[in-house]
């Protein structure tokens, strides 16, 4: 069953990711707090005006998840190539796409952990009121967030490695991720305002193409990229 | 690991001079042709002219994009050095190409629209797929190790290709929701022959800049065994 191994070594690796992650909370929590100061900076650039910040609310919640979530990918192999543990990892039998599996989850948890406490910061401080639709917000973000932490934990695998990485993941995850953020802060405004034009249909088609798309390419390409 | 070329340190070859010269006049030609032959556009008036480097800077672009991704599925497949090689010149070539497309395109739109710039669907996904191969190009230059460049640049190379239509559906998508519209313009015979003729012209500079490229690249990597194979104290001459 060699399946059911792969399925047990993602297991493993997400949980050795995240009781890393509890363990040292310090990596989180400063992560959470770029992501709520990059609100409150939004919300400077913006305001006063309590429309403009309601309009540009969706904007500004998706980029400040963006923004923090990239410093989360780099720290997934920072700690690993810290402890020199990745080649140990490597050197385990087992499929390649368990490890991308396992990084991929433990990435999402993390995101999907801060997206909590960046959402409800924003909803206070832009002055979003919730409509009724909530749930369906819900999961646009959930298909977001898949998007981008996806593209995310993959190209982190190259650029975490190589010299100047502060730099390189964001230069080559932001144009790649622009369909994502397009979709999803489209989505999430017609949700935010009604969806009296129905045009969120299109765009959670879009998100959900995306991310199967991408699901599938880099589960393939993590092979060629983690070997070297 | 492929052995350096035979001719890695000989003289250039008169071929490529020769091509590069041809290739040289013949544009000059396209260029005059098309400018001599196509009347002051009803709407426009010799603006449209820009047409004839704009087109098929866009053609050639998207073309050289082409050869970046089949060049990166071929070098996963075969691991053959010389696939990689030429993805990094094409990538180089088209992000030129890229550049230049949009710059005539903002030349074009400050008189034709009045702004230099307008969040139109072929405008935005155009500087998307040039920050996508700036990307690309920047990751070939911060890892240093060949293999892993060329297994590195290869996946990026393939997933920066399947993201172009997906770019510019949603870029679309995201422009009819928000109503704005943008210009169709129809082609009248007397301007197609000149753009047919520059698009052929455009194809064999690209051609041309990539093969250079790559030449240089296979000097640049026979440099580089050479350095190494010294360094471990193999090189014998």
């Amino acid at each position: 069953m060699a399946f059911r191994d792969d399925i047990r070594r993602t297991r493993a690796i997400v949980w050795k990711d995240l009781t890393t992650e509890r363990r040292s909370k310090a990596g989180f929590s400063a992560v959470a707090a770029l992501g709520v100061t990059i609100l409150v900076l939004f919300g400077l650039a913006l305001g006063p005006d309590g429309k403009a910040l309601q309009n540009a609310a969706a904007g500004a919640l998706w980029l400040a998840i963006l923004f923090a979530s990239v410093l989360a990918f780099n720290r997934s192999y920072q700690v690993e190539l810290d402890g020199g543990a990745l080649e140990a990892l490597l050197l385990y039998p087992g499929s390649r796409w368990a490890i991308f599996a396992g990084k991929l989850i433990a990435n999402l948890i993390f995101v999907m952990a801060m997206l909590v406490i960046v959402v409800t910061v924003g909803i206070v401080l832009f002055d979003v009121r919730i409509p009724a639709q909530w749930p369906s917000i819900v999961g646009i973000m959930m298909l977001g967030v898949v998007g981008i932490v996806a593209l995310g934990t993959f190209y982190a695998a190259m650029s975490s490695r190589s010299r100047a990485r502060e730099v390189l993941l964001p230069l080559l995850l932001y144009p790649m991720l622009i369909p994502v953020l397009l979709a999803s802060m489209e989505a999430t405004k017609a949700f935010l305002f009604g969806d009296l034009l129905s045009a969120s249909g299109a765009w959670v088609q879009m998100l959900s193409l995306f991310d199967v798309i991408f699901l599938v390419a880099t589960f393939l390409a993590f092979e060629y990229v983690i070997e070297v | 690991m492929s052995p350096a070329p035979a001719n890695a340190f000989g003289p250039p070859k008169p071929l490529h001079a020769a091509f590069g010269w041809i290739t040289l006049l013949f544009f000059v030609f396209t260029q005059a042709y098309a400018v001599a032959t196509s009347p002051a556009d009803a709407l426009m008036g010799h603006l449209q002219k820009i047409m004839y480097v704009h087109v098929p800077s866009a053609w050639v672009e998207f073309a050289a994009f082409g050869v970046v991704l089949l060049s990166s599925l071929y070098f996963l497949w075969k691991e053959d050095e010389r696939a990689d090689l030429l993805a990094a010149a094409s990538a180089e070539v088209g992000s030129v190409f890229c550049g230049l497309t949009l710059v005539q395109g903002m030349i074009w739109g400050r008189p034709t629209w009045g702004v230099w710039w307008t969040w139109d669907a072929r405008l935005t996904s155009t500087l998307v797929l040039f920050l996508i191969f700036v990307g690309y190009l920047a990751l070939r230059s911060f890892v240093e190790d060949p293999h892993r460049r060329g297994q590195w640049s290869a996946a990026v190379g393939i997933i920066g290709a399947i993201n172009v239509p997906i770019v510019w559906m949603s870029v679309k998508w995201w422009r009819t929701m928000h109503q704005i519209q943008s210009n169709p313009r129809s082609l009248s015979p007397e301007y197609l022959r000149g753009l047919l003729l520059n698009l052929a012209a455009f194809t064999l500079i690209t051609a041309w800049f990539i093969w250079r490229r790559y030449e240089a690249a296979r000097y640049e990597r026979a440099a580089e065994h050479v350095s190494q194979a010294a360094a471990l104290g193999g090189y014998d001459g």
